[in-house]
């Protein structure tokens, strides 16, 4: 519960506000570059809703959690590693790659697929306050353009990628940090490397799961 | 009782360890002394099991522990408390769960007794009153002390430090040294303490193991070691 409180609830915060602003501004970009007159209105919150959907609360979202969440990760154990906590487990006689890592990879995978929704609602909240106050569309529009052709089927993709993605950060951070030798520098160094080879496999998986899902 | 013969260890294409054998005795301070970088430290490891050796044997007790499987492995580990250079003190956790942690993975203690325990080895260190406080509100000294706790906790067969003074000043050094050495005698504990503070050599070494690059040079009782012979301790003990 402590892990899943300090990787997940601590990351709820950003997520939220990303996903706000990220909805609004997809409204915004559609409605003044994308948007012509032989377009029907409700395309904006359809668009929207697709981006959101399929990309964006799973890939993007693990994109930035695997930023904030696979370096704290890395950094953490790398620490321990340095600073001889985790040789002081291994005397003990605890297995100190289950006693570390599993805890944070079963917090991260049961906490980011959470994340889709509350990306994907706060998105929708962000489109609504855009609209609202700018005027870029009628309510009743986006409504209608979040509703049309809704597959369920979506939203479940984006719950099963996120899944993957979460298993991605914590275990290649876990492994970052866990192997690191030295000090400081391959800390920062464990850090670093986690967040690019996260961010390369959430990449390469999303293409494959994507594929496999949604074919 | 702990004996290792023939302790050979290298890195890369560096050979740190040249084949060491050693004996050390249940319920004395068995010193381990030498230069930085004599492989003092690397010797430790391998006895501790944190490192395999290339060559030799470990045995504890007759119990070699580079070839026990994994069960009898866990269970020798019980019976060892170290405490590392730098105290090695969980960061995430207070002083007393630091303490706790290892009555709470292996214990057979209900867990009131295992508090119990927790409580009485800190009272031991004389740290009763910071059981509250997180490692880094703790001073060098006061770090060390709490990694002696954790390491007795479990009342450990074996005992091992590496460089425990390293950091302190002398006051705390000589605290340090004492606890180890009433620990040791009070529970019949096999200690082998990794120095180069010829205090420590004075005021609580037993045996002595002199590591000179990677070759055991010397062995005696620390009340041999000013009439030695061997032209590298000679060297050692005029720097000290």
């Amino acid at each position: 519960m402590n892990e899943f409180y300090q990787l997940g609830y601590n990351s709820l915060f950003i997520v939220i506000l990303m996903s706000f602003f990220i909805g609004a501004l997809l409204c915004v970009q559609i409605k003044i570059n994308i948007w012509s007159p032989w377009m029907p209105r409700f395309t904006i919150g359809y668009a929207m809703r697709e981006v959101l959907l399929l990309e964006f609360a799973s890939s993007i979202i693990c994109i930035i959690l695997a930023g904030k969440v696979g370096s704290n990760i890395a950094s953490e154990i790398g620490t321990m590693r340095v600073t001889q906590q985790i040789d002081a487990l291994d005397v003990m006689g605890v297995n100190s790659a289950n006693h570390i890592l599993l805890p944070k990879i079963l917090a991260m995978v049961s906490a980011v697929p959470l994340f889709v929704t509350f990306s994907v609602a706060s998105g929708i909240v962000g489109a609504y306050v855009v609209c609202k106050l700018g005027g870029f569309l009628s309510m009743a529009d986006l409504i209608l353009g979040l509703q049309h052709c809704y597959e369920g089927w979506h939203l479940w993709t984006a719950y099963i990628k996120s899944f993957f993605f979460a298993f991605i950060i914590a275990s290649v951070s876990g492994y970052f940090g866990y192997t690191v030798r030295g000090g400081s520098i391959e800390v920062g160094r464990a850090g670093t490397n986690s967040v690019v080879v996260s961010s390369v496999l959430i990449l390469f998986t999303d293409l494959l799961l994507t594929n496999l899902l949604m074919a | 009782m702990i004996s290792i013969t023939d302790i050979h260890k290298h890195f890369d294409d560096q050979e740190v360890l040249h084949g060491i054998s050693a004996t050390f005795e249940a319920g004395k301070t068995n010193l381990t002394i030498g230069r930085s970088g004599s492989g003092k430290t690397v010797l430790l490891r391998c006895i501790v099991g944190l490192l395999t050796p290339d060559q030799g044997q470990v045995l504890y007790d007759g119990r070699d522990i580079h070839r026990l499987g994994k069960r009898e492995g866990a269970l020798l580990r019980q019976e060892m408390g170290m405490l590392f250079q730098g105290a090695a003190l969980f960061d995430s956790m207070d002083v007393f769960h630091n303490v706790l942690f290892p009555l709470e993975m292996f214990s057979t203690k209900t867990y009131r007794e295992q508090l119990q325990r927790a409580r009485f080895c800190l009272d031991r260190v004389g740290l009763i009153e910071a059981e509250g406080k997180m490692p880094s509100e703790l001073s060098g000294g006061m770090q060390k002390r709490v990694a002696i706790a954790r390491a007795i906790a479990l009342e450990p067969r074996y005992l091992f430090c590496d460089e425990p003074n390293s950091g302190l000043d002398p006051i705390s050094s000589r605290l340090i040294d004492r606890l180890i050495s009433d620990i040791t005698h009070e529970y019949g504990i096999t200690t082998i303490v990794n120095t180069h503070d010829m205090g420590s050599v004075r005021g609580i070494g037993e045996q002595v193991l002199f590591i000179h690059d990677g070759c055991a040079e010397w062995t005696g009782t620390s009340h041999d070691i000013d009439g030695t012979d061997s032209p590298h301790l000679r060297e050692f003990l005029d720097h000290v």
